[in-house]
């Protein structure tokens, strides 16, 4: 297939290529955008690409850590501070795939890939952008208009550094181990501040085309002692207002089914 | 289509060959070069038979555009063997009988060799974990594990190579 491969040693030079282009990519780690190339895929002739180092940093700032869009999730995994984040990037492909798959591809990914994004939707992270000068945005807007986002390459992603590890939370349930596609990924970040819950966020892959926030189950935690009774009322509306999808590995109804389960025993904090 | 000089180690040898644009590693290693040891199974990175070592590590070669290897080291399955005598790994494949079909061998090999010099005592499940991205048809899953697993033992005798 005819594709056009730019490559430059600056994040900025990349991305100015990008942005001259509309049928141009952004090449990470090769996992998505190599498998369209092989694929035939017709929608880009261009690939763009940088080594830049300073995409490949991790580094904290203030209360949160700066994750650069071409850390791969090998490195994630194997970083001191992430540590909350490695179970999430060891459950991605497999030992290959996380010498390649990057950050900032994952945020590309669609369901029922894109498990990464998923916690970083939970969290509620910070997306920055390579040029412009800009302030980036919160993962919710980038989600919202991703096509648009695509015009300029992803910098870094920025996530709040939990004060308590048990305060972030992540299941992949999948049909195969160790390595399975996702029919099902919950993501919770739970702070608790005097007994209670605040600021609670809950995502879900693979439920929709993109990660998506599960508002209701957000709702009946926030400002709630993680007890009992608020476990129930959580996984009561575990599917409210969303619209499982059905693909070859599982059906809408099965998710819906199965998401209430999954979502209670990953609050109470049990192991599967 | 632009074609690009790229120049690497394999296998020890520095290589020196012309890309196209958007071209492989695989196709690179396989059309390019002439080494056929990695398979090219879906393309599309989920069977694992294209697994190749770069710097050490291991990366679908399907899947990694050929000019990122520019000036790194990229082992194959055909860099195992030292002249006739086979590799540990390759030697208790065949002493396990590891190898059904044979397609998913060079990925399991590749993947059990980057387990194995990063882990040389790895348990059960460190193997299972290491070649969990390679899909055996065969559901040959049960010997290819023992065989790493011998291979790490094996070690123990000697150096592992």
């Amino acid at each position: 297939m005819p594709v056009t491969v730019e490559s430059f040693d600056s994040a900025d030079e990349a991305a100015r290529a990008l942005a001259a282009s509309r049928s141009a990519r952004f090449l990470g780690g090769g996992t998505l955008l190599m498998r369209a190339v092989n694929d035939g895929d017709q929608s880009f002739d261009t690939l763009v690409r940088t080594g830049d180092p300073a995409l490949r940093q991790i580094r904290g700032e203030g209360d949160g850590i700066v994750i650069g869009a071409a850390c791969t999730m090998a490195a994630v995994a194997a970083h001191r501070d992430l540590a909350f984040l490695a179970p999430v990037a060891r459950v991605i492909g497999g030992p290959a795939v996380r010498n390649m798959a990057t950050v900032g591809g994952n945020l590309f990914a669609d369901a029922p890939y894109g498990d990464f994004t998923v916690a970083l939707l939970a969290l509620g992270a910070r997306i920055d952008f390579v040029g412009q000068g800009s302030r980036g945005v919160e993962i919710d807007e980038f989600l919202r208009d991703r096509g648009r986002q695509a015009s300029a390459p992803v910098r870094s992603v920025t996530v709040p550094r939990p004060r308590d590890a048990s305060a972030f939370r992540f299941v992949k349930v999948s049909r195969v181990k160790p390595k399975g596609i996702s029919l099902l990924t919950i993501a919770a970040f739970l702070p608790q501040s005097g007994g209670r819950l605040r600021g609670v966020r809950v995502a879900y892959g693979a439920m929709g085309p993109l990660p998506l926030r599960a508002t209701a189950v957000e709702r009946a935690l926030e400002d709630q002692q993680l007890d009992a009774a608020t476990l129930d009322r959580a996984a009561a509306v575990a599917c409210e207002g969303i619209e499982p999808r059905t693909d070859a590995l599982a059906s809408g109804w099965y998710r819906r089914e199965v998401a209430a389960v999954h979502l209670k025993r990953l609050l109470a904090g049990e192991g599967r | 289509m632009a074609s690009k000089p790229l120049q690497f180690r394999l296998n020890g040898a520095e290589k020196a060959v012309f890309t196209r644009d958007g071209e492989n590693l695989l196709d690179v290693l396989r059309r390019g070069i002439g080494d056929l040891t990695p398979k090219q199974g879906c393309a599309q990175g989920t069977c694992g038979t294209c697994t190749v070592l770069v710097d050490g590590e291991p990366q679908l070669s399907c899947l990694t555009l050929a000019e990122t290897v520019e000036g790194r080291q990229v082992t194959t399955t055909a860099g195992l063997a030292q002249g006739a005598e086979l590799h540990p790994l390759q030697k208790a494949f065949m002493d396990n009988f590891a190898a059904q079909c044979g397609f998913c061998t060079p990925g399991m090999l590749m993947a059990a060799k980057a387990l194995l010099d990063r882990e040389p005592s790895p348990t059960r499940e460190q193997v299972i974990e290491a070649i969990s991205g390679n899909i055996c048809r065969c559901t040959g899953y049960e010997p290819i594990i023992d065989a790493i697993l011998d291979a790490a033992q094996a070690r123990g005798a000697r150096q592992y190579g």
